[in-house]
């Protein structure tokens, strides 16, 4: 970007001068804070109460997930990727097996799609639920929390029906599924459905068309889609920019091109319509499990794949739409059992930062707003 | 002993408040009283709070301390008080001691003046309103000096916000307060009062709580301090200063044990005290509901059953909930306690349908129940709302709160100079706005 046409506008802001030449307070939020979502560290350095910016200190969290992979054969790093968005453990699944499935050259059956399909969604029901809760909570009000976590236990009973786990579910297998879709699996998802749909109304009646909740979130935050674009930013946040880019439509994985739905998205790239587009992703996502549980085929649910993984030489780049935006699997394989070299691409850690940018000139309140609506997870951030 | 009894009679039939006769050892007994009322208050506030934000958050609160969890609040009195007592190293220590206590000061001065009866009050100062909002914003020194002493930056901006809070709203607050005083001045004499009890009695006299005074003017100011008060004791959605999401704590995040449990017993007293003034301003104090619709002897005492009815009904609700209690053999104590507590209640339930008893209790009691309803308020308030930002916070305050008060005070002083001020005032301004209108009209 030197070219200074093509020069984004957050590269050209200079830093403002503080209210009559003030002291700078520079604050620690974290990495022991109630609002930072696990050990994010911030510095931020105020004038008063408004932002002259900040910075992100991250790696409290670092277990080293891509070193280990080097040292695990393909099937065995498959729970690893759990541990990483451990809100949505089932897509970061999808991702890695998938990619793996690619650089295979096998493809799941499509009783495996579906159920995979299926779990995926509702995984994304139940990390945007978190993510509703928590956000809420950040700007002040307790109750939609209790709210959310009374309705996402029902998805995670799902999960844990069908595969014994409820959070790091590690629920696929390189080249389908192991087990089969439990007794009722179909008629626990459609009561799910009709259970669920009218819960979106209810959290809606709490905060969007509050008062004090519209003074907090309308444009605070705000980033455009060029910034957002040019930051890499992905995911419900990007779509709140105005940006239509999902990889579920873009670049279709899995069956998603079996399914109807649309890719809502905001105009304003404010916390506002973050949320909004979060909302509405919850009633796509609906959609999308209704479809595909009256759509489930019988058959196999496991492809033809080796009991040793030994993917041919060469490298793959996969990528998933996660509930939190793109996530990427980038794998070199040397045609030995263990990959060469994994390098994950994690939506959080890129969408963090973009945080820099929407919280300049803001108050101290509205990065935790913010914070809250880029929904993200240390344990991904970090890796 | 007979002597005895017929003077504490004699003191009781009085009509002056022990303040008001000089009796020394009367007001010790009144404080004391007072004290301790207030202090099984707040702990009763404390287990409410949970319970009530527990049950509008789908989850039970606090079950194991007790039945129900009604030994809970003691529970955690005890563990604050053993809890080691921590003083940041660098933290201006004198300071740091003191200002819990001007906080607790300023909270529990205030009482000193409310009105629990026409009678049961400490004292009855003739500026009462104009003490009680004086000391209570005294408060505000202490959490401040709790800021700057913890040298520390999260209770520093606490501390900050918490200041600039208390005094925009404070402003509001007194032009709100200053429409009622105009109101008690609506007798025979002209002659307003400043008098905690004064205030009630003018309401009274009138025949009409203030808050359905000139209405909506009274409703209103009513609104208007009901909403200032909120800001003033730093409750959500106004709890900035102690914003959990963004200053871990507030003012008070180096401060722990004791010292964090008297900011606690000031926060819960504040609330109570400025309750207090609201129901006194507005409600009609000690006034029972209903006294022009519903009046003579056989709704008298249909009233003043009421605090028996209400301590019988609790008692009532404690025996259900014995009855559903677990049958197991580790429940027994809980069982017993809760019935023992049940028939704690029903005792005093029975007492109060006594009639010497009866009739001095009813006046406490409608005080109480309707402070009681806005520590509901409050409860609801924050279970359902978000938290104002720190420049919306001002905006309500400066922009919206402060601009209303001052018409409402032009508007309530113009309506009490004349009372047809709808033929005199409105009407003439009406014909002068439409006049400029046609002449705008005729211009084009």
């Amino acid at each position: 970007m030197t070219d200074p046409n093509t020069l984004s506008p957050l590269e050209l802001e200079t830093p403002d001068k503080t209210f009559l030449d003030a002291n700078e307070l520079i604050i620690n939020m974290g990495p022991q804070h109630p609002a930072t979502h696990g050990v994010l560290r911030v510095i931020l350095r105020l004038d008063g109460e408004k932002v002259m910016g900040l910075e992100c200190v991250i790696g409290y969290l670092h277990r080293g997930v891509e070193k280990i992979a080097e040292n695990r054969t393909y099937t065995m790093f498959n729970p690893y990727v759990d541990r990483m968005d451990y809100v949505a453990a089932v897509s970061n699944g999808l991702g890695y097996c998938e990619a793996v499935e690619k650089l295979l050259n096998v493809e799941a059956p499509a009783r495996a799609q579906y159920i995979r399909v299926i779990l995926t969604e509702l995984n994304r029901i139940a990390s945007h639920q978190l993510w509703l809760g928590t956000h809420a909570l950040d700007i002040g009000a307790i109750t939609p929390l209790f709210y959310t976590f009374r309705d996402r236990e029902e998805i995670l009973k799902i999960f844990e029906k069908y595969c014994g786990a409820r959070l790091t579910t590690h629920a696929f297998r390189i080249g389908g599924l192991q087990y089969e879709a439990y007794e009722g699996f179909e008629r626990e998802v459609k009561n799910f459905l009709t259970f669920f749909a009218p819960k979106i109304d209810e959290y809606e009646e709490l905060l969007t068309t509050n008062r004090i909740c519209l003074e907090r979130t309308k444009g605070v935050g705000t980033i455009s889609g060029p910034d957002a674009i040019a930051l890499g930013v992905t995911g419900p946040v990007l779509r709140a920019s105005g940006v239509k880019w999902d990889i579920r439509k873009a670049l279709p994985y899995a069956n998603y091109k079996n399914f109807d739905f649309e890719i809502p998205t905001g105009q304003n790239g404010d916390t506002y319509d973050r949320y909004l587009v979060r909302m509405a992703e919850m009633r796509q996502s609906c959609r999308i499990i209704e479809q595909a549980v009256a759509g489930i085929p019988e058959g196999p649910i496991m492809a033809k794949v080796p009991k040793v993984i030994k993917p041919p030489v060469g490298e793959i780049y996969h990528s998933i739409e996660a509930p939190k935006g793109e996530l990427g699997y980038f794998i070199v394989s040397d045609g030995s059992t263990q990959p060469y070299r994994i390098r994950v691409r994690p939506p959080s850690f890129v969408n963090l930062q973009a945080l820099d940018v929407m919280c300049k000139g803001q108050l101290v309140a509205d990065v935790i707003a913010v914070i809250g609506t880029l929904d993200i997870v240390l344990g991904e951030v970090d890796r | 002993m007979h002597d005895l009894i017929l003077y504490i009679q004699s003191y009781l039939d009085s009509d002056r408040t022990p303040g008001g006769a000089g009796n020394i050892f009367w007001a010790t007994v009144y404080i004391l009283l007072v004290f301790g009322g207030l202090s099984v208050a707040v702990i009763a506030m404390n287990w409410l709070e949970r319970k009530i934000l527990a049950h509008m958050q789908v989850r039970l609160g606090p079950m194991r301390v007790g039945p129900h969890g009604l030994l809970q609040p003691i529970a955690d009195a005890i563990k604050l008080l053993l809890k080691e007592d921590i003083i940041p190293a660098e933290a201006d220590k004198i300071v740091f001691w003191i200002a819990p206590f001007i906080v607790v000061l300023a909270a529990f001065t205030v009482f000193v003046v409310v009105p629990f009866g026409p009678t049961h009050a400490i004292t009855d100062m003739n500026i009462g309103i104009l003490f009680m909002l004086g000391v209570s914003s005294l408060s505000v020194l202490g959490i401040v000096t709790a800021g700057w002493a913890s040298n520390s930056h999260y209770p520093l901006i606490g501390a900050l916000r918490s200041s600039a809070q208390m005094v925009s709203y404070e402003v509001a607050m007194g032009l709100a307060v200053l429409s009622v005083i105009l109101m008690t001045s609506l007798n025979a004499t002209g002659t307003g009062t400043l008098s905690m009890i004064g205030i009630v009695q003018a309401q009274l006299a009138q025949g009409e709580w203030f808050i359905f005074k000139f209405f909506p003017l009274g409703l209103i100011g009513f609104v208007i301090f009901a909403i200032a008060m909120v800001a003033e004791t730093n409750r959500a959605p106004f709890d900035l200063p102690e914003a959990e999401s963004e200053l871990t704590a507030g003012f008070h995040t180096e401060y722990s044990g004791f010292r964090w449990s008297l900011f606690f017993l000031a926060e819960y007293s504040a609330m109570i005290a400025v309750s207090s003034i609201a129901v006194t301003l507005w409600l009609g104090g000690w006034l029972r509901p209903f006294p022009n619709a519903l009046s003579g002897p056989t709704w008298e005492l249909v009233f003043s059953l009421f605090p028996g009815i209400t301590f019988v009904l609790l008692a009532l609700m404690c025996f259900y909930n014995t009855a559903r209690m677990p049958k197991h053999p580790l429940f027994k104590i809980q069982t017993i306690g809760l019935a023992g507590f049940g028939v704690v209640l029903g005792v005093i339930g029975l007492l109060l349908f006594l009639t010497p008893v009866r009739v001095r209790v009813t006046d406490i009691f409608w005080f109480a129940a309707k402070v009681a309803g806005f520590m509901y308020l409050y409860i609801w308030y924050r279970g359902t709302f978000p938290r104002y930002r720190f420049d919306q916070l001002m905006k309500v305050g400066w922009k919206v709160l402060l601009p209303t008060g001052l018409t409402l005070l032009i508007c309530t002083a113009v309506w009490a100079m004349r009372s047809d001020v709808w033929f005199e005032v409105i009407v003439p301004l009406w014909h002068y706005f439409v006049g400029i209108l046609h002449w705008l009209v005729s211009l084009l």
